[in-house]
């Protein structure tokens, strides 16, 4: 990955070999990054604002699909609904048993994770398709539990309404405020599933991907790494569903849905596969779609009158969709694989080999 | 359990089964040939629904007429599908595949949305509802006779789907086309170098399932009326067709039949959560399916283990 230097110069240590920012002005460069992402709320409208909390908070839902998907190769239809795991978690122990946020952050990732390791049970009999209907009836199954189950607790269909998180006194409740909480969650998140990939664990990942029996020949468990992947996927959506719920402090059975996950699989293709930019490039790409639809959809209104107030929902599916179908045909790599060769012709210049 | 309400129950379930078949028979069909799973087969039981309620009330042809352009046109949009998103996407990986039909039920799903706006409509009544048929049974409950109350409607879309099932049947085992649809399904390039051609013979199982998928869903939409969430109907069919078999045509039968019986089964329970579970209950049956017997119950033994 020697990218963007100049021939002839080499690591002289290990450390060097492995490290992820190689010069110094790569670090001045995500320095001025974050702290422009973090001034954000300074000189930014309030619904920019709430469009990178939502789009920073896709992108951790769409990181651990991309561990399960992208790396290990296993399609997941279920990511929302172990985001309704996760969020139901979390609002239940913050608002009924008074914990601290920061604590009920992790149990509710880990009770989500569990339950993705169930779901992700099927996985040690059925592949490809067959598992993607396993975890299809996760996606019905959790989501009626909640609609039915414990309605005393959960309330049923009408859903909970959330608290907003609380640290150190500090109450999270505007969406600027909220922005921090995202952020820093997900440089934590990012970190954490890049270093997962370039590890081990990512590299038994990618060995099941590409050929489970190659991959249990050369002494890699399928079974045990693909339920890690199940369990880090739901970890990653348990974060992201938890911060979903605080942020807009309702949850109900049908805040995550069938559809989030469809498209969190979509944002993954036209981001990326397996590649850690991937994640980031699809949500914001796919995110700012349907932010369009909406702006669009008051247009379209004049042109077809039959779907009236329609025209936003309607164009919402009709963007991602086409996006999605044109990628798959045009880019099935990706916006990560273009930035990749964007980013080798720079390397190249002047030569184009 | 109502054990009094049971065999009302089942066969209520049973019938409910038979448009449910007619739903996954559409996803054999494609599945069979190209090995492509069609997550998009709601949104064409959609189009084909939405555009018979177009043909006969907006423009006002008569219903049987109406039924037969949607047909037609259904099953051009079946051929097009697959000439236009599928055909690009021979030899990718299954991942790519199944979003191509995940995508194509987005565009599918804005464009009905679109086009036709998201109110409930009042869908022409083919069958009458009124008079629904009785039948006393042998059993008694508290001294008195257990009578069936059949609906017309149900009965008759029951019949209909039935029909469609056994004539496809009928198609693939005795037709030159249908012959040569199965013997692609055994292997695409072994059917290729023996000079079939392949393309035409996947273009003709879209346009099949686009068939398939219209009459299923004015059969829906004449007995629960039609709005943009008939496509979540195909959602129940899913597990239909895991339990059936992935290949096999019968299979759609017995398992829409099961998967109807196991739902009116669950709701005739005293229990409220248990009775809701009425509408999880397909895919209760398909996890079941998937760790017990993977490939169906007359399914091919062809799944890969790992």
């Amino acid at each position: 990955m020697g990218i963007l230097r100049p021939a002839g110069e080499y690591d002289t240590s290990y450390a060097a070999d492995m490290a992820t920012i190689r010069q110094p002005w790569q670090w001045g460069l995500l320095a001025v990054f974050l702290l422009a992402l973090y001034t954000l709320p300074l000189y930014a409208s309030q619904s920019t604002v709430s469009l990178v909390n939502r789009i920073g908070i896709t992108i951790i839902a769409v990181q651990g699909l991309n561990l399960l998907t992208g790396y290990t190769g296993q399609i997941s239809l279920g990511q929302a609904a172990f985001m309704t795991t996760g969020g139901y978690i979390s609002a239940l122990l913050v608002n009924n048993q008074g914990w601290p946020f920061l604590a009920a952050l992790p149990v509710a990732a880990l009770g989500a994770g569990v339950i993705g390791l169930i779901f992700g049970l099927p996985s040690l009999r059925v592949k490809g398709f067959y598992l993607a209907m396993a975890t299809l009836a996760a996606q019905f199954i959790i989501p009626w539990f909640t609609r039915n189950a414990f309605p005393e607790v959960l309330n049923g269909a009408q859903g909970l309404n959330v608290n907003a998180p609380t640290i150190l006194g500090m109450e999270f409740n505007n969406p600027q405020r909220y922005l921090y909480l995202t952020l820093s969650i997900l440089i934590i998140t990012t970190i954490v599933a890049y270093n997962v990939s370039r590890s081990r664990l990512g590299r038994a990942f990618v060995a099941i991907r590409d050929h489970d029996l190659a991959a249990e020949l050369l002494g890699v468990n399928p079974f045990k790494y693909k339920l890690m992947a199940f369990f880090l996927a739901a970890v990653f959506a348990g974060v992201a569903g938890t911060l979903s719920a605080h942020n807009i402090r309702h949850l109900n059975s049908e805040t995550f849905n069938l559809i989030d996950s469809v498209m969190y699989l979509g944002m993954l293709v036209i981001g990326g596969l397996g590649s850690n930019l991937g994640p980031i490039f699809g949500a914001v790409v796919v995110e700012i779609l349907i932010e369009l639809a909406t702006i669009f959809g008051p247009f379209f209104i004049e042109l077809f009158p039959s779907t009236a107030a329609g025209a936003v929902q309607a164009l919402r599916p009709l963007f991602f969709g086409t996006t999605l179908m044109l990628f798959l045909i045009f880019e099935p790599r990706g916006l990560a694989h273009r930035w990749q060769l964007l980013k080798a012709a720079w390397r190249l210049r002047p030569f184009s080999h | 359990m109502n054990w009094q309400l049971i065999p009302q129950f089942s066969v209520t379930g049973l019938l409910a089964g038979g448009p449910l078949a007619l739903t996954a028979l559409g996803l054999v069909l494609i599945f069979k040939s190209t090995y492509i799973f069609n997550f998009a087969q709601g949104q064409l039981l959609l189009m084909g629904a939405l555009l018979t309620w177009w043909l006969a009330v907006d423009i006002g042809i008569p219903l049987w007429l109406a039924i037969i352009l949607a047909v037609f046109m259904s099953a051009l949009i079946g051929f097009l599908i697959e000439r236009l998103a599928l055909r690009p996407m021979t030899g990718q990986p299954l991942l790519s595949i199944v979003l191509m039909t995940l995508g194509l039920s987005q565009v599918l799903q804005g464009l009905a949305l679109l086009f036709f706006g998201g109110v409930q409509r009042n869908f022409p009544q083919i069958f009458s509802t009124a008079n629904p048929y009785k039948i006393t049974t042998p059993l008694y409950y508290n001294g008195n006779p257990i009578v069936l109350i059949l609906k017309q409607n149900l009965v008759w879309s029951f019949v209909i789907a039935i029909v469609c099932v056994l004539l496809i049947s009928a198609f693939f085992r005795f037709t030159n086309a249908g012959l040569a649809m199965r013997g692609a399904s055994e292997d695409h390039e072994l059917a290729q170098s023996l000079g079939l051609k392949i393309h035409r013979i996947f273009g003709l199982s879209w346009a099949l399932a686009g068939v398939v998928a219209s009459i299923g869903g004015v059969l829906l939409a004449t007995s629960s009326g039609l709005d943009l969430s008939l496509s979540i109907v195909v959602l129940a069919a899913f597990p239909v067709v895991l339990l059936g078999g992935l290949e096999s045509i019968p299979g759609t039968i017995v398992g829409g039949l099961l998967i109807g019986l196991s739902q009116g089964l669950v709701a005739a329970s005293k229990v409220p959560m248990v009775r809701n579970m009425a509408e999880i209950m397909p895919y209760i049956v398909l996890l079941i399916v998937l760790i017990i017997r993977p490939e169906g119950l007359f399914g091919q033994k062809r799944i890969e283990r790992v």
